[in-house]
């Protein structure tokens, strides 16, 4: 049963929630802002939060000088093969991982994620060999494969707790109904489990597209993501602040839109098990 | 024959066929954003109709992370780019480990005579030239020549720290928003250090005496530290200690600086009235000396081009380097974008030119500057490195900064000069001996 609450006490609560959403939005907001000052008001050391001249200026600029959609296309192919992929081989493992465990299952688990600890540069130069050897510098082919890699003990880790959710005895009775183990995992299991996938590919689309270490450093001109698009736009000597946040605007507004229209999914796959 | 195989073989047919049609050569050009070499994309229509075989691609980074990719490539035989835009602090250092090409027969119409000879000597080992300069600078004083006059003082041709300490302090006047003088706080060996290696340059001193032993417990850092927070507690702008040239350009272009010790080329951001609000009062003189001295801090920077040894494109990376450095670059640039735009620091020619002295007044200096510059000698003790405002040994990026982030913090007023500078000679000391020298 719900507790009772004053109106005075909720508007507080909700007052609170807002100003710490903001607090966590205004980066965000200053960005945008940002893209729309001149160089000399973006540095401004007593800046004006809305009375500015606004200007397009940037955006004309960045959209000039470099190939946006280029980037865009390889973002969006980076980030969707990636999770994809990564989809594929995380299904049957986690299945594996929630209805038949064995022994070892739990330190599986755990060392899975235990590979996510260890700072990326760290294999930076084996990684850069290999992708070297096989001809993947600077190919899409090659970051969808590190990506999948990279954000796997995640994907896994989201969908076991998902199927842990899921009653084994619904699997049973399809077994006894003569379902082979693909129909099992196709018909039965994954129909159960669409939010939790969902929210999964909603999560790891978001890492992968903004993953700037891997990105940056494996490609070159041909694959070279959004990331890389933001990067090009600091400068050594010059103004570049509203140019720079004039690039970051265009590169997150994608990824912002989706998260906006997914927000649902994403919160609910976030909280999914938290009530047990 | 199935149909599949036969639609194969033709496709591989015609892939060969469109392979063989465009014999064309793709390099791959690593660089920074700074305003030369966008003008430089701008222009590359030139480059197109002369060179038709060869396709141009271009990867602009940050400065960091330009330095930590191409690194990663060139040490791992990558052969991810062609052409690369490096620093002359990296050029000797990855001369020596055989990482670069040496470039010699650039072309007839190349005139490497007339590349300015201190910029040359820096990007030359052993009587080679791995790199060539795109664009160069020193560092200079620049300040506000209205506000001088109305403090009473005349800039002496060769201005010394007293001198500055004094202007400086007449021309602050922190009611009306404007603060005598204007440094680099920010922390890093090409932020901060690069200012105060040159400055300590300025008074003497050196990074380290001819056995690698650091200097930080002499006299002359002590003087170089104590003089810069003096100057700029008392008289810069709040807030120093994050402050890097972007910064102080802005704060300078605003009018809230009276002086400005930087590289010269700042100068043309300073004098373009679309940006500055200050470009109709500006003076320009050497960096400051000591009372008595002659050495203004051996400040010399260039953006070179290099071909990195790990390129299979050498010969059609060769062609475009010679073309963006050449004379005729300078001339297209004149022509297109007007001759205060082409890049400044690399050409004795350019300062013959009368039409760009007229345009530039700041040409003068900036040339002054870099012809006082020593990078083979930095300092005036002798010293087993050479430089400048850095110290052109691998380990310097990492102790620079180290030290850049004592002097920082001392700035910001949580350590003073005499802990800094402890904390400094102790790292510079552990991080020399654990890097083996003397070597």
């Amino acid at each position: 049963m719900a507790r009772e609450v004053s109106t005075g006490r909720k508007a507080v609560v909700t007052a609170i929630a807002w100003g710490i959403g903001l607090l966590i939005f205004f980066p965000i907001l200053w960005t945008v802002l940002t893209s729309f000052k001149t160089e000399g008001e973006a540095i401004n050391p007593h800046p004006s939060f809305l009375f500015f001249d606004w200007t397009l200026e940037n955006y004309h600029t960045v959209n000039e000088r470099s190939d946006y959609l280029g980037h865009f296309w390889n973002s969006v192919v980076i980030a969707l093969g990636s999770t994809l992929l990564g989809l594929l081989i995380a299904i049957p493992a986690a299945w594996s991982m929630a209805f038949v465990p064995g022994k070892r299952t739990k330190d599986l688990l755990m060392w899975m994620l235990s590979t996510k600890m260890m700072p990326a540069v760290g294999v930076l130069v084996p990684i850069y060999l290999l992708a070297r050897d096989t001809g993947l510098l600077d190919s899409k082919t090659g970051l969808v494969i590190v990506l999948t890699l990279v954000n796997l003990p995640i994907i896994v880790w989201m969908l076991y707790t998902y199927f842990k959710e899921i009653p084994g005895e619904i699997l049973e009775a399809a077994r006894m109904d003569g379902a082979s183990l693909g129909a099992e995992i196709l018909y039965v299991l994954t129909p159960m489990a669409v939010p939790g996938i969902a929210s999964t590919l909603l999560l790891n689309v978001i890492l992968a597209w903004n993953e700037s270490f891997w990105t940056l450093n494996l490609t070159a001109a041909n694959s070279a993501p959004l990331t890389a698009f933001i990067a090009s736009y600091s400068s050594p000597e010059g103004l570049f602040y509203a140019k720079l946040s004039a690039a970051s605007t265009m590169a997150i507004a994608p990824i912002l839109i989706l998260g906006w229209f997914s927000q649902k999914q994403l919160v609910r796959g976030l909280t999914f098990g938290a009530v047990k | 024959m199935t149909v599949t195989v036969r639609a194969l073989m033709g496709a591989s047919l015609l892939l060969v066929a469109t392979g063989a049609a465009s014999a064309q050569t793709t390099i791959t050009v690593a660089t920074v954003n700074n305003g030369d070499m966008i003008r430089m994309q701008r222009l590359m229509p030139d480059f197109n109709a002369k060179h038709p075989d060869i396709k141009v691609n271009w990867v602009t980074l940050e400065e960091n992370v330009l330095r930590q990719r191409v690194t990663t490539d060139i040490a791992s035989k990558g052969g991810q780019y062609d052409v690369l835009t490096i620093g002359n602090y990296e050029v000797p250092i990855w001369a020596k480990q055989n990482w670069l090409l040496p470039l010699d027969n650039l072309g007839a119409d190349y005139d490497q005579a007339d590349l300015l000879p201190q910029v040359a000597q820096s990007l030359t080992v052993n009587g080679k030239l791995y790199a060539v300069p795109f664009y160069a600078e020193s560092s200079m004083l620049m300040y506000r020549a209205d506000l001088l006059e109305k403090a009473g003082l005349k800039m002496p041709e060769n201005p010394d720290w007293d001198f500055i300490t004094e202007a400086a302090a007449k021309m602050t006047d922190k009611a009306a928003g404007v603060y005598g003088i204007c440094l680099r706080g920010k922390a890093g060996w090409g932020e901060n250090m690069a200012f105060l290696t040159s400055m300590n340059n300025s008074m003497g001193g050196a990074w380290f005496d001819m056995k690698w032993k650091p200097q930080f417990d002499g006299p002359e850092w002590k003087k170089t530290l104590e003089t810069y927070l003096k100057l700029m507690s008392s008289y810069g702008p709040p807030g120093a200690s994050s402050n890097g040239f972007n910064e102080n350009l802005a704060l300078f272009q605003t009018g809230k600086c009276g002086m400005w010790i930087d590289a010269t080329v700042a100068a043309s951001f300073l004098s373009d009235p679309k940006e500055s609000k200050v470009a109709d009062k500006l003076g320009f003189a050497p960096a400051p000396t000591r009372a008595g001295g002659q050495n203004h801090g051996n400040w010399l920077w260039s953006w070179n081009l290099a071909i990195p040894a790990s390129s299979a494109k050498a010969d059609a990376a060769k062609t475009f380097v010679a073309w963006a450095t050449s004379p005729a670059y300078a001339k297209l640039v004149a022509e297109k974008e007007g001759i205060a735009n082409v890049p400044p620091g690399t050409r004795t020619s350019l300062y013959q030119n009368e039409a760009y002295l007229k345009a530039a007044p700041f040409a003068p200096m900036t040339l002054k500057a870099i012809q006082s510059a020593d990078t083979q000698h930095p300092s005036e003790k002798e010293v087993p490195y050479t430089g400048g405002q850095f110290v052109a040994i691998p380990e310097f990026q990492a102790i620079g900064t180290s030290v850049g982030q004592q002097f920082s913090a001392a700035l910001a007023g949580k350590a003073n000069a005499d802990q800094a500078l402890a904390a400094s000679q102790a790292l510079t000391s552990r991080e020399m001996t654990r890097a083996g020298y003397p070597k």
